[in-house]
């Protein structure tokens, strides 16, 4: 089995046993080639552009209609979850909905108000779908199937999220309107505190695998002792990581727990009140697409990228386990909308900048000892430092707060 | 990214963006709304972002993105937010009598430029260029630049915790006017 492992995990590696692992070995590449033969069919001089076309071309249809799978999934799921049945109107067990939902959003009417910002208005949704889209330029789905090999390619990654901001202050602006100004400054706020520990948790693999590349933090977590994969999440520090890395990454996408500035019941829509129709849906793509991205580069930084999760098992094609992961972290989020409570503002920013924030910053330390201390003895000394300083931190933070009538700062 | 390209696309590539950080420098210095300057401003700043990122400075150029857009426009664009009440807009798109500051300005221009080409480096001919990867930025910074690193941290802490104690909630009681 070793072997088997070893001939698939050469790049572009030449099998050596049997028609079997040639045969896997194709299924692997098949888009690759298939990508590789439709360049080849061009005049040479256009072939880089031709190139570039396919990825982004297969990269949107790709993550377009997952974004279609994962609203009909999210709707079931979340209807299962409150004890009612999702759409099931719609097709067979309403999976045709977003189908539905799609030509609902085209033939709305695009309601502007007459004392907004025309130019603002009409740009907000683009700069946000725009760099949403960019963001899973650097993610590799597969073996080779990364669109660009940046060796600083995730500073790309947060640079582009950080322009994701520049769109919700936008929207809320140019619709001159007291809620849709109140959640965006809200928004802004909760996704510039939440980018902190965000990157902060993203550091940590970053020191292990001594590289910006995604491809190269992949390559460091390829590695299998018997069975079980040297994936980052199997380490203290990485669990740590992760589970502040995906909390975080719910922040930043506006998802619940952490929808205040969109939430409905409470500022009825935030930043996009005035928006209808398909600026809405681009609102809403832009959103998803986000999360997709993230959760990709948690699967990257602490997952293991593309890699299966026992060394038997690598004979699945690789894109085939990269979704599978990604599918099973939008299940996570849905799971975790449909169960807890939204955050009030205070507590989320608290949470942010008093839990999260020292938490990260443990974590890098630990990383940092793991990396330089042999043996068991590492084990035992960052488990102990993860674990201890967060039953401290959140003992410490439980005690200050206390159940009483709860002090205004502004309005008393 | 544009390594293998050949001249005429770099200059094309050069002129694009030049031509789009000068205009929406130009856009925002000119227009009246103060929200437009600043986002015309993040343009300009992503303009620059590019300029690097031709130069082949990967961690300048996408660095100058995630601070620069991400952080110091949003800043900007809260003051803009928090200080200015909403104009009704009536007044001219843009700024017309400028012309004192355009004299200052082609003033500071040419002092500038006449020190750049004066200078001994413009004509030191073609040298090679450097490496700019992350590795030897960082090898750097921890090597040769380890003082600047450790009293920016020290900034970094000392403004943390002067805006802590600015938006810190004061110990003395205020005055119960508010809004009831």
């Amino acid at each position: 089995m070793q072997c088997f492992a070893s001939s698939i995990s050469r790049p572009g590696g030449v099998a050596r046993d049997s028609g079997g692992a040639a045969v896997m070995e194709m299924m692997d590449q098949i888009f690759v080639d298939l990508k590789h033969w439709l360049v080849s069919l061009a005049p040479a001089q256009w072939q880089p552009l031709i190139s570039a076309l396919i990825s982004v071309a297969a990269i949107i249809a790709v993550f377009a209609s997952l974004f279609a799978v994962t609203t009909i999934l999210e709707r079931k799921g979340l209807g299962r979850i409150q004890n009612r049945y999702g759409p099931n109107r719609v097709g067979p067990f309403g999976l045709l909905q977003p189908a539905a939902d799609g030509l609902k959003a085209l033939t709305k009417e695009d309601i502007v108000p007459r004392s907004a910002d025309q130019v603002l208005h009409f740009l907000a949704p683009l700069v946000l779908v725009v760099p949403a889209f960019l963001a899973l330029a650097v993610l590799p789905v597969g073996r080779n199937m990364a669109v660009v090999d940046l060796d600083a390619g995730l500073l790309f990654f947060f640079a582009v999220g950080a322009a994701t901001e520049l769109s919700v202050f936008m929207a809320g602006w140019s619709s001159r309107n007291k809620y849709s100004l109140l959640g965006a400054m809200r928004a802004i706020a909760q996704m510039i505190s939440y980018e902190v520990p965000l990157i902060l948790s993203g550091v940590c693999a970053i020191m292990m695998a001594g590289s910006l590349s995604p491809e190269k933090i992949i390559e460091a977590q390829s590695a299998y002792s018997g069975w079980v994969p040297h994936w980052n999440v199997f380490t203290p520090w990485g669990l740590a990581g992760f589970i502040v890395f995906l909390i975080a990454a719910a922040a930043e996408s506006n998802r619940a727990p952490f929808d205040l500035p969109e939430g409905e019941s409470e500022i009825i829509a935030g930043y996009y009140i005035e928006y209808s129709g398909f600026k809405f849906a681009l609102f809403f793509l832009g959103e998803y697409i986000g999360m997709f991205a993230v959760s990709g580069l948690a699967i990257t930084l602490f997952l293991g990228g593309w890699h299966a999760p026992a060394s038997f098992l690598e004979w699945i094609p690789s894109y085939i386990w990269f979704f599978a992961k990604l599918l099973g972290i939008i299940a996570l989020f849905i799971w975790v909308r449909g169960t807890l409570p939204r955050l009030r503002m205070d507590q989320l920013m608290s949470f942010a900048w008093k839990f999260m924030l020292p938490m990260a910053l443990v974590n890098i330390l630990a990383a940092g000892i793991w990396r330089f201390t042999p043996g068991i003895t590492r084990w035992i000394v960052c488990t102990t430092l993860v674990a201890g300083s967060y039953v401290l931190l959140a003992r410490g933070l439980a005690a200050h707060s206390s159940v009483a009538k709860r002090k205004y700062r502004y309005a008393e | 990214m544009f390594k293998g390209s050949p001249k005429s696309v770099m200059t094309v590539a050069f002129v694009i963006l030049g031509v789009l950080t000068l205009s929406s420098g130009i856009a925002a210095m000119m227009q009246r709304n103060l929200v437009h300057c600043a986002l015309s401003l993040s343009i300009t700043l992503a303009g620059l972002a590019g300029l690097y990122l031709q130069l082949d400075a990967q961690f300048v150029g996408f660095a100058q993105i995630l601070i620069y857009v991400g952080a110091v426009a949003i800043l900007i664009v809260f003051a803009i937010l928090l200080t200015r009440e909403n104009e009704p807009g009536s007044q001219s798109r843009y700024i017309s009598n400028g012309y004192l500051g355009f004299g200052l300005a082609l003033a500071l221009f040419a002092v500038i430029g006449g020190a750049i080409v004066s200078s001994k480096t413009l004509g030191r001919g073609q040298v090679p260029a450097p490496e700019a990867t992350v590795r030897q930025l960082g090898d750097q910074l921890m090597t040769r630049y380890v003082l600047p690193l450790e009293v920016l941290g020290l900034l970094l802490t000392v403004a943390l915790i002067g805006a802590v104690i600015i938006a810190m909630q004061e110990k003395e009681s205020k005055s119960p006017g508010g809004t009831k």
